[in-house]
């Protein structure tokens, strides 16, 4: 069902775990629908210095918000915000249709994130 | 890497035994059991042979034994061609914690008329005979309840809930497709029962109804006239022969025994691990190779896909994997607890299935259990209540 790429990176994620004074945190998502994903950043001046997560879900949960971690780290704030799910989900390769829905999961978390820290620092 | 097969309710592995006996029926016996010449007779025999076999396995007699293509064919006919051929009555009731065939049956006839009562079941899953006994009705046509559930292995009490029946004057049908010589089973204690022969090490693609003498219903196949007018298609003649050898090699208690014995210890190893649910009872009315368990914090699919690189084969309640996205209807039903529900693996034993296959598969678990629980975002909230 998945490529061997999204199960490796699915139990080799490089971004899971959390960032302890994190700037910003961002969650979507609640267990009746079965996914959580949370993300925490660190922000220097308005680039990604760092960026870590946790997910509560499936698979391509996991796999998927470890990509966009992966992308957007080093970007700033406002190019992290134009990233969409279709660019996590071409990192991914081949992602089975019935889980494209969770792919798109990972982004939310991220803006909401970085709308919070731009609040806060308003 | 070997694989370590705790998949067995989904479908089995067929025993070698089987396959020399079905062989003999694709090349040499190859004839159409219609026919009248000798290579039609031969596999006739054969057909007659194999459905005794299976009617003795039961309690029933030869002509009360229907060849279908499948369990989900038998669930299907019962209902639907029961409901079309007794239009008196409009009442079914069934369960919660039906598989999908009948309930999805069910949910084809509430459109074309019927009125469908889904029973609860209680925390292990069991129906409540005092239930079942309110809900029927004057209108009420048949009660259709599985025997040993797929997803969690209750086994229900089938003679109690066919004596309500009986009293009232009401069908009893069950669905017996995982119980099926792992437990007792009776055409005594219902009016038609499903079975098929890919759980029990038998081929893909063949299943039974028993249907007791009296019972009035009309075929849901149409065509030659084949099964005494009531199930017509060409019979499926190796198939047949396989279920029927299939049915031999398992009604072996010994394998029952064994089965029990290594599932009560799987299950409490598997217990060990901190903040797991079992779902289904412990004991007796548990199916003898189903193990369900709920983790908290994760997701069941993460656990199998997880399981799966290790060349453990198991499977999951979990919304993500099924084509609806809804997670188990089954233990929905337990509890209303999505969490439960995502977060819970079944794994089926065979009598094949070895101590060793499960003491690897324990291992495995509990780091991948530990791996997923350090990533969820769930596990400290949780944790904090």
């Amino acid at each position: 069902m998945y490529s061997k790429k999204i199960i490796n990176r699915f139990q080799k994620p490089k971004f899971a775990g959390e960032i302890k004074k994190a700037d910003a945190v961002g969650e979507v998502g609640n267990v009746k629908c079965g996914d959580i994903m949370r993300v925490y950043l660190k922000i220097d001046g308005d680039k990604i210095k760092d960026i870590r997560f946790k997910t509560y879900g499936c698979v391509a949960a996991i796999a998927s918000t470890d990509y966009l971690c992966e992308i957007v780290k080093g970007k700033t704030l406002d190019e992290a915000l134009k990233i969409t799910s279709k660019d996590v989900v071409k990192k991914m390769g081949k992602v089975p249709t019935i889980k494209l829905h969770c792919s798109v999961l990972a982004q939310n978390a991220l803006k909401k994130a970085i709308k919070k820290y731009r609040k806060k620092r308003r | 890497m070997k694989t370590v097969y705790l998949d067995n309710g989904a479908t089995t592995k067929v025993d070698p035994e089987v396959v020399k006996a079905m062989s003999p029926y694709f090349i040499e016996k190859y004839g159409n059991a219609s026919s009248t010449h000798h290579k039609g007779q031969e596999v006739k025999m054969a057909m007659e042979e194999a459905r005794h076999v299976i009617a003795k396995s039961i309690g029933a007699k030869d002509n009360e034994i229907f060849f279908t293509s499948s369990g989900t064919e038998s669930n299907n006919w019962a209902l639907k061609e029961l409901f079309f051929s007794n239009p008196d009555k409009k009442h079914i009731i069934t369960t919660k914690i039906e598989h999908d065939c009948v309930l999805n049956s069910c949910k084809l006839l509430e459109k074309l008329g019927a009125k469908v009562t889904y029973l609860d079941v209680d925390e292990e899953g069991f129906v409540s005979l005092e239930e079942l006994e309110k809900a029927i009705t004057k209108d009420t046509l048949v009660v259709s309840i599985i025997h040993g559930n797929n997803e969690i292995g209750t086994i229900q009490d089938i003679k109690s809930i066919y004596e309500i029946c009986k009293k009232n004057n009401v069908y009893f049908h069950t669905d017996a497709c995982q119980s099926y010589t792992k437990t007792e089973l009776s055409a005594k204690n219902a009016d038609l029962i499903t079975l098929n022969a890919h759980k029990i090490h038998g081929p893909k693609g063949v299943g039974a109804l028993y249907i007791k003498k009296g019972v009035k219903i009309v075929p849901f196949m149409h065509g030659g006239g084949q099964e005494r007018g009531l199930r017509s298609g060409t019979e499926n003649i190796p198939g047949i022969v396989g279920f029927a050898k299939a049915v031999k090699l398992s009604m072996n208690q010994k394998h029952a025994k064994k089965m029990t014995e290594l599932r009560d210890y799987f299950i409490e190893e598997v217990l060990e691990i901190s903040d797991v649910i079992l779902n289904g009872p412990k004991g007796d009315k548990r199916l003898c190779n189903n193990v369900n368990i709920s983790f908290r914090y994760i997701e069941g699919e993460s656990v199998g896909a997880y399981l799966d690189t290790k060349g453990i084969c198991t499977s999951t309640g979990s919304a993500c994997s099924s084509h609806t996205l809804e997670p188990s209807h089954v233990i929905m039903a337990l509890e209303n607890n999505p969490e439960r529900a995502h977060g819970s693996l079944r794994m089926t034993l065979s009598r094949f299935t070895t101590k060793e296959e499960l003491d690897f598969t324990l291992k495995e678990l509990k780091k991948i259990v530990e791996k997923l629980r350090k990533i969820s975002p769930l596990t400290k909230i949780m944790k904090r209540l």
